[in-house]
């Protein structure tokens, strides 16, 4: 398997890459529920955590999972920085890399500044978000959680329920449920879901109509709707609650047992009805949890040990553990 | 760099026997067996804790527990280490606390795979008393650790290796001292 040296995309990892680092997020989710919630695995390393977009629960997230693993932080965040000053983000970058971490996650609202930054730095970069392309960690624990509570990730009827168009969170779950041959339906407003998104994994379906695209499914993906975004006359609130509001009626016409998965921050009554946001089907908590167990695992390989071509100690003695 | 068999150390039969032994000497220092479980090092001491387990119960009757430790993420060789150890995952599936533990792996070598064993356990709760079981112990400590129960302890020079082949992993039984040549 190729080892990986970044985290920018789930686009170009291969199935294999994916369910490796799914397998190795297990013990993550184990320990979560550990007494002692500190390893030193990763004592010694410095995670820099650069978000250039404003956020809460991803920052909280990689920045628990590089605490529990040992790794102390260095953040730095939109409001209170020098990007206010008009600094450049190669600028900003060096100066973070100067003061030496061993890693770097980074959320931009510019698609593609991960890429920019990993090819100018040393260091491995996880991308938290950039813009509308992708958002790679939070496809990888939602997939995390459909395998754990589906017994597998093959093959299964997946709807995404929203502002299809603008979400990186959806283009990362399309990429990543489509290697494992799942058949997508996209559903929102028409201006949405264009007909560009059908190229980015084989069997993609549209629809403009909810009732539609829930009929059969096993996943409903819920996206968050970006209030800004709302705003008439094109759509107006009420008419999105009309047309795509998850309620318990609607997901009554998915398969029985179908999650409702939502990648946060939620906003009830206007995207998902309360009653299935706190329902039975509902993992939206569970997501939250299999994050950390995700983010974990990602920065014990890609942060954690030498480069690859150092030389291996463990390979010259005898007895080392296997 | 070649590994060429010096001598075979332990047979199937031995192998067989010797844990036979070490089951026995388990149960007779333990208390009528209150408390205890075993902790089997990934991955050939989850092989042997297996199998003393099986040999406690049926000479004991005590119902002993048996946990699996992954210890990759307590070892203090990683940041030397190329790419890092996959994880297989710690299964202890019983509170530690107040427990009399007793670890299970293959060699004792150098102390540094039971310091991490012991953080990993610590992690968990607070045991009454740990102790340690090996099926081989080869010497060249590098940390204050020795076993409270030993299969057989086996003199080597530190070119040499001690292979423990077991039927479960390895498709054979038996134990060889190897050694590297250049």
């Amino acid at each position: 398997m190729q080892r990986l040296s970044h985290l920018l995309g789930i686009e170009d990892l291969t199935r294999e890459q994916i369910t490796f680092i799914l397998d190795q997020s297990k013990p993550f989710q184990e320990f979560q529920r550990y007494p002692l919630k500190k390893l030193a695995t990763l004592r010694g390393k410095t995670v820099a955590v650069a978000f250039f977009e404003s956020s809460t629960r991803t920052r909280i997230s990689f920045t628990t999972a590089a605490s529990r693993l040992g790794a102390d932080t260095m953040a730095l965040q939109a409001e209170s920085s020098s990007l206010k000053k008009g600094e450049s983000l190669i600028d900003t970058v060096r100066t973070i890399e100067a003061m030496r971490p061993d890693g770097i996650v980074i959320r931009h609202a510019s698609s593609g500044a991960p890429e920019f930054v990993a090819e100018r730095l040393e260091i491995p970069v996880l991308n938290a978000g950039d813009g509308t392309h992708e958002h790679p960690t939070q496809a990888l624990l939602d997939a995390l959680t459909i395998r754990d509570r589906k017994g597998g990730l093959d093959g299964w009827n997946i709807t995404i329920l929203g502002d299809i168009l603008h979400s990186r969170v959806a283009r990362s779950n399309i990429h990543l449920l489509g290697k494992f041959g799942a058949r997508i339906t996209l559903c929102g407003p028409a201006m949405w879901v264009p007909r560009e998104l059908e190229n980015l994994a084989p069997g993609i379906r549209r629809t403009t109509c909810t009732e539609d695209a829930l009929e059969g499914a096993d996943v409903v993906m819920v996206l968050r709707v970006q209030t800004e975004r709302i705003h008439e006359p094109a759509l107006a609130a009420e008419e999105y609650v009309l047309g795509y509001q998850l309620t318990p009626k609607r997901l009554r016409l998915a398969r029985p047992g179908a999650l409702v998965m939502h990648p946060g921050p939620m906003i009830r009554g206007l995207e998902i009805d309360p009653a299935v946001a706190d329902g039975p089907q509902s993992c939206v908590l569970e997501q939250v949890t299999n994050g950390l167990a995700v983010r974990m695992a990602l920065l014990y390989h890609l942060i954690g040990g030498a480069p690859v071509d150092a030389p291996h100690p463990a390979k010259d003695r005898s007895n080392a553990s296997d | 760099m070649r590994v060429v068999e010096k001598r075979q150390l332990l047979s199937a039969e031995e192998i067989n026997r010797t844990l036979q032994r070490l089951a026995h000497e388990i149960i007779e220092k333990s208390e009528g067996a209150r408390d205890l479980a075993l902790i089997g090092v990934r991955r050939r001491g989850v092989t042997l804790a297996e199998r003393l387990v099986r040999s406690i119960r049926a000479f004991s009757r005590a119902d002993v527990p048996m946990g699996i430790l992954d210890i990759a993420l307590y070892r203090d060789d990683l940041s030397t280490i190329g790419s890092q150890p996959s994880l297989q995952g710690t299964e202890i599936d019983f509170p530690v606390d107040n427990r009399d533990l007793v670890i299970v792996d293959d060699v004792l070598y150098t102390g540094r795979t039971i310091r991490a064993a012991m953080n990993g356990l610590f992690d968990l709760g607070r045991p009454r008393r740990i102790r340690l079981c090996v099926l081989i112990d080869r010497g060249h400590r590098e940390l204050p650790v020795e076993a409270t129960f030993v299969g057989r302890t086996v003199q080597t020079s530190d070119t040499e290796i001690v292979e423990v082949r077991l039927q479960e992993v390895d498709s054979e039984e038996r134990v060889v001292l190897v050694d590297r040549v250049t």
